[in-house]
């Protein structure tokens, strides 16, 4: 089909990427306030203990050492989904990753030399670190004003009649699957600079993926308004779901810079970013599937048992998510999925690109390969008679309009031939070919009373046009996709478009960078502001040109009629005639967009986004039967992406999710002894290189939804999501075992065969 | 501590400045001479996110001792692009989709830098070797394989 657009659909390089390219980029890490100093954070040595006494004495002694703070010197103002977390702690601590105390110096050498001078009396306490443990009585308690580790969340839902379901399946498939704890290895460690100014304002520096959540949560900690807080976003060095959320190390960076009146900067070090951020939400998972004779699926039941962490931070909240899996995904009306959260002395987990999807897919789609064959059926085909299609409601009340999800499934398997590599392994390294699919939010995510996003346009005399949009770019593109969205709907080149988009006093209200929503809701705010643009524009030219407003049009930045297109006037020569008029006029206008959809009833029930996104990813693997090493060879990822607005920019987060979907599946792995964290280097976890990637082909299903900004979708996290499932079904066409629980690592997959083989 | 006085060439610039003996590279590149470009991922030479060029080698420069480049040329990625304009290989990675966070660029282009200038046509292999130390979070790597590859066809 040919392109009907000039700025959609084209290979647009990144409106940054020049200034990253060169090194101009300013991170937060690179900047320098005058007078900054320098916090550091002092953690716990225990993963469960009481504090009896901390003396910052001797610290505060070192010269360069201007504060030092621990709870006393802070209001007693907790963070975190449950309100459980305070910045520092009181009484006790119960995790490693516990903040106990914090200093201001001037350089971070003399700020670590001050925290070993801090002495702190601990009196250790038995620690809980496995969750079904937790939950059992007699369990030593992590908070100990509840009676018990249960953690007062529930996610109960149920759909049709799992027991009628269950009597009708002739096949049923049972298991238990263990997922693990992983994390985000952003390359830019955590950082942010606080500074108050003389009216007693705060400004952040912040890496925050939702800078207007970020601010009303700060307001409360710090016992501001909302309105004090400004949040300016830098140049961020990954984020991948960790900025989600307020953490105690940018309270305290707060506290710290009020304290000394100064600004003060807050950095990670390598080994803090691997022990002291939250992780993937770990799982397990018990599991119940069943088909008719028919191969349909029958019912699906499913019980999950989360580890919070010793806080609940966004973690626990992902079965939110993961409940879309065994609802969604593929038809089935029967279904019951309820969960059990603990706390532990672990380190809290967070969000994850995904956000519990790829633990349930992991799930649904190893099941879905059991199921088949079962049921002697070709594992593509039984995907097919059970997935979506157009005009299908989930179980959850989700309404599939464009569904491209057979599509996918069926050029994903064609991209890895699949008929030919299937069954056909042999010899000592055997090949295997394995599928997986996914379901996710691609219209936004109405988790929030809100969903939206603000945009403004302006443009000046010279015809260059500003939009200032809500939402953030966190490396993913999205402003040069925003950019794209503004020239089309204008009529202008994309170049002619700059974005802001990272200081709190001037863009208007988003809710964050989530749920993969920002090109569609992002999107469909400055599309319509832009509309909004255009007809002002047209309205000021009409009489211009001796017509009415609607029977012009914007081309290449010429206003044309339509009737006779060589009639036409370069559209910023309008704007500066209007503007240096009598009586004189600009062009600014705005939209906020919030997506025709619902909350979630308490039943789990509701349309929370305008569309979903479908694909299905295709893996070649190659498992040597002597070492159990497993390699990825290729994937072939098919996505229903509605339409790719920017195919440069939709491959590389296709890829990239892959990459992280890659080493969720058979290398990541941070591994908790007791709630320490044993490998916090990348020697020790190991994220994937250039070496181990394998070839990937990106085949895009364009399904043109109604509702998307130039009928996109979201698709940002699903590149991750499919993939270690994938990998698994692979692993078994190639050798026969069926594993569990990930990462696939040598270990396992030898002991599988040999168990096998035995 | 003695502080030491060192004397070296960073793009094409000298530079005489005061060190402790235990700076490094990384450091004196970003905190003495303010050239932030060079980005720090780890500070134990795992990630490749600080690699520069020392005597048109590709190092990391969290690992070299300031000390220890004395007399030395060092060019950082804010030495590669001349009289404002790009060098091929930094316009090949803004091309080619091969930033995104933007934090690896620095050291992967550095990486590709000294890998151009002894081989001008890499292979696809020879670029894998050339960044196999470098780590990326967010592009699966096969974007800056094709950037790298392409570079020959910019002049």
């Amino acid at each position: 089909m040919s392109n009907l657009y000039t700025n959609i659909g084209r290979r647009v390089p990144k409106l940054d990427a020049p200034d990253k390219a060169t090194g101009r980029a300013r991170y937060l890490q690179d900047l320098k306030l005058p007078g900054m100093l320098h916090g550091k954070i002092l953690w716990s040595e225990y993963p469960h203990a009481r504090i009896v006494n901390i003396d910052t004495s001797e610290a505060l002694k070192i010269p360069g050492v201007v504060a030092v703070i621990t709870a006393k010197d802070l209001p007693e103002r907790n963070s975190g989904f449950m309100k459980d977390n305070p910045p520092l702690k009181r009484d006790k601590v119960r995790s490693l990753r516990d903040e106990v105390a914090a200093v201001a110096a001037v350089s971070e050498e003399i700020a670590e030399a001050a925290l070993e001078c801090i002495r702190v009396d601990y009196l250790e306490l038995p620690g809980i670190f496995d969750p079904e443990d937790s939950l059992r009585d007699g369990a030593p308690l992590v908070h100990e004003e509840n009676k018990n580790n249960r953690v007062k969340m529930k996610y109960r839902f149920e759909n049709g009649d799992v027991e009628e379901g269950r009597k009708r399946s002739v096949h049923i498939v049972k298991g238990r699957f263990k997922l693990h704890f992983v994390t985000h290895t952003c390359l830019g460690t955590c950082c942010c600079i606080a500074d108050f100014d003389a009216k007693g304002k705060l400004i952040m520096y912040s890496p925050s993926q939702v800078p207007f959540l970020h601010q009303k949560d700060m307001a409360d900690v710090m016992e501001m308004s909302g309105s004090d807080i400004r949040i300016i976003q830098p140049t961020i060095g990954g984020a991948f779901g960790s900025k989600l959320d307020l953490y105690p190390y940018e309270i305290i960076c707060a506290h710290l810079a009020k304290a000394v009146g100064r600004p003060v900067r807050l950095s990670f070090s390598r080994t803090e970013e691997f022990c002291c951020t939250p992780t993937r939400q770990p799982a397990i998972i018990e599991s119940e599937a069943g088909v008719d004779a028919e191969g349909k699926l029958t019912f699906r039941e499913a019980h999950i048992i989360l580890d919070a962490g010793a806080y609940v931070s966004w973690g626990p909240t992902i079965p939110y998510v993961m409940m879309n899996s065994f609802s969604s995904l593929y038809r089935v009306t029967n279904v019951s999925f309820a969960t059990s959260i603990a706390y532990t002395n672990n380190i809290y987990a967070g969000a994850f690109r995904g956000y519990g999807n790829p633990q349930g897919t992991f799930v649904v789609e190893t099941q879905m390969d059991e199921l088949a064959k079962l049921a002697n059926m070709d594992p593509l085909n039984f995907r097919i008679l059970n997935s979506n299609r157009p005009g299908e409601t989930t179980p959850q009340g989700m309404k599939v309009t464009t569904c491209g999800l057979e599509e996918c499934l069926k050029r994903a398997a064609k991209g890895i031939n699949w008929k030919e590599n299937r069954n056909a392994a042999k010899g000592i390294i055997r090949r295997g070919v394995g599928l997986a699919s996914f379901f996710h939010v691609g219209g936004g995510a109405r988790v929030y009373r809100s969903d939206g996003c603000g945009a403004i346009v302006k443009i000046d005399d010279f015809g260059q046009v500003t939009l200032i949009t809500g939402s953030s770019e966190i490396g993913q593109g999205s402003e040069t996709v925003l950019a794209q969205i503004t020239a089309e709907e204008l009529g202008v080149r994309v170049e002619d478009v700059k974005v802001i988009n990272s200081d709190t006093d001037i863009k208007p209200w988003d809710v964050g960078v989530h749920a993969s929503r920002t090109t569609f809701i992002a999107g469909n705010a400055a599309r319509l502001a832009a509309a909004k643009a255009k007809r002002k524009i047209l309205e000021m030219a009409a009489p211009e040109l001796g017509v009415q407003w609607d029977e012009l049009d914007i081309n290449d930045r010429f206003i044309f009629c339509k009737a006779k297109p060589e009639k036409r006037i370069l559209f910023h020569k309008i704007l500066r005639k209007k503007h240096f008029a009598y009586d004189g006029n600009i062009i600014v206008t705005e939209h906020f967009y919030d997506p025709p959809t619902k909350r979630q009833d308490r039943d789990f029930k509701g349309n929370v986004s305008a569309t979903y996104a479908f694909g299905t990813q295709a893996a070649e693997v190659e498992v040597d039967t002597e070492t159990g090493i497993v390699r990825v060879l290729k994937m072939v990822v098919a996505d229903d992406v509605g339409r790719a607005l920017n195919p440069m920019l939709l491959e590389g987060q296709l890829e990239g999710g892959i990459a992280q979907g890659i080493g969720y599946g058979i290398y990541e792995n941070l591994l908790l002894n007791k709630g320490r964290v044993m490998n916090p280097t990348f020697l020790d976890y190991k994220i994937p290189t250039v070496r181990d990637m394998p070839e990937i082909k990106v085949e895009m299903v364009e399904t043109h939804d109604r509702e998307g900004p130039f009928g996109a979708k979201g698709i940002a996290e699903s590149g991750s999501i499919p993939t270690a499932a994938a990998i698994a079904n692979a692993v078994y066409d190639a050798v026969g075992v069926r594993i569990r629980e990930l990462p696939l690592t040598p270990e396992k997959v030898l002991c599988a065969l040999c168990e096998k083989n035995d | 501590m003695v502080e030491i006085s060192l004397q070296l060439k960073v793009n094409m610039q000298k530079y005489e400045i005061s060190v402790s003996p235990t700076m490094t590279l990384l450091e004196i590149l970003r905190g003495e001479i303010g050239l932030t470009g060079t980005k720090k991922g780890c500070g134990t030479g795992d990630c490749g996110a600080c690699t520069v060029l020392l005597n048109g080698k590709a190092v990391n420069a969290c690992l070299i001792l300031a000390a220890d480049t004395m007399g030395t040329e060092i060019t950082t990625i804010e030495g590669l692009a001349v009289n404002g304009k790009l060098h091929p290989i930094q316009q090949s990675f803004v091309d080619h989709g091969a930033i995104q966070c933007g934090f690896c660029s620095p050291g992967m282009i550095m990486s590709a830098a000294d890998l151009l200038s002894r081989n001008p046509n890499p292979t696809a292999e020879e670029a894998k070797n050339a960044i196999s130390g470098n780590l990326c979070r967010c592009t699966g790597y096969i974007k800056i394989i094709e950037a790298i590859t392409a570079v020959n066809k910019y002049e």
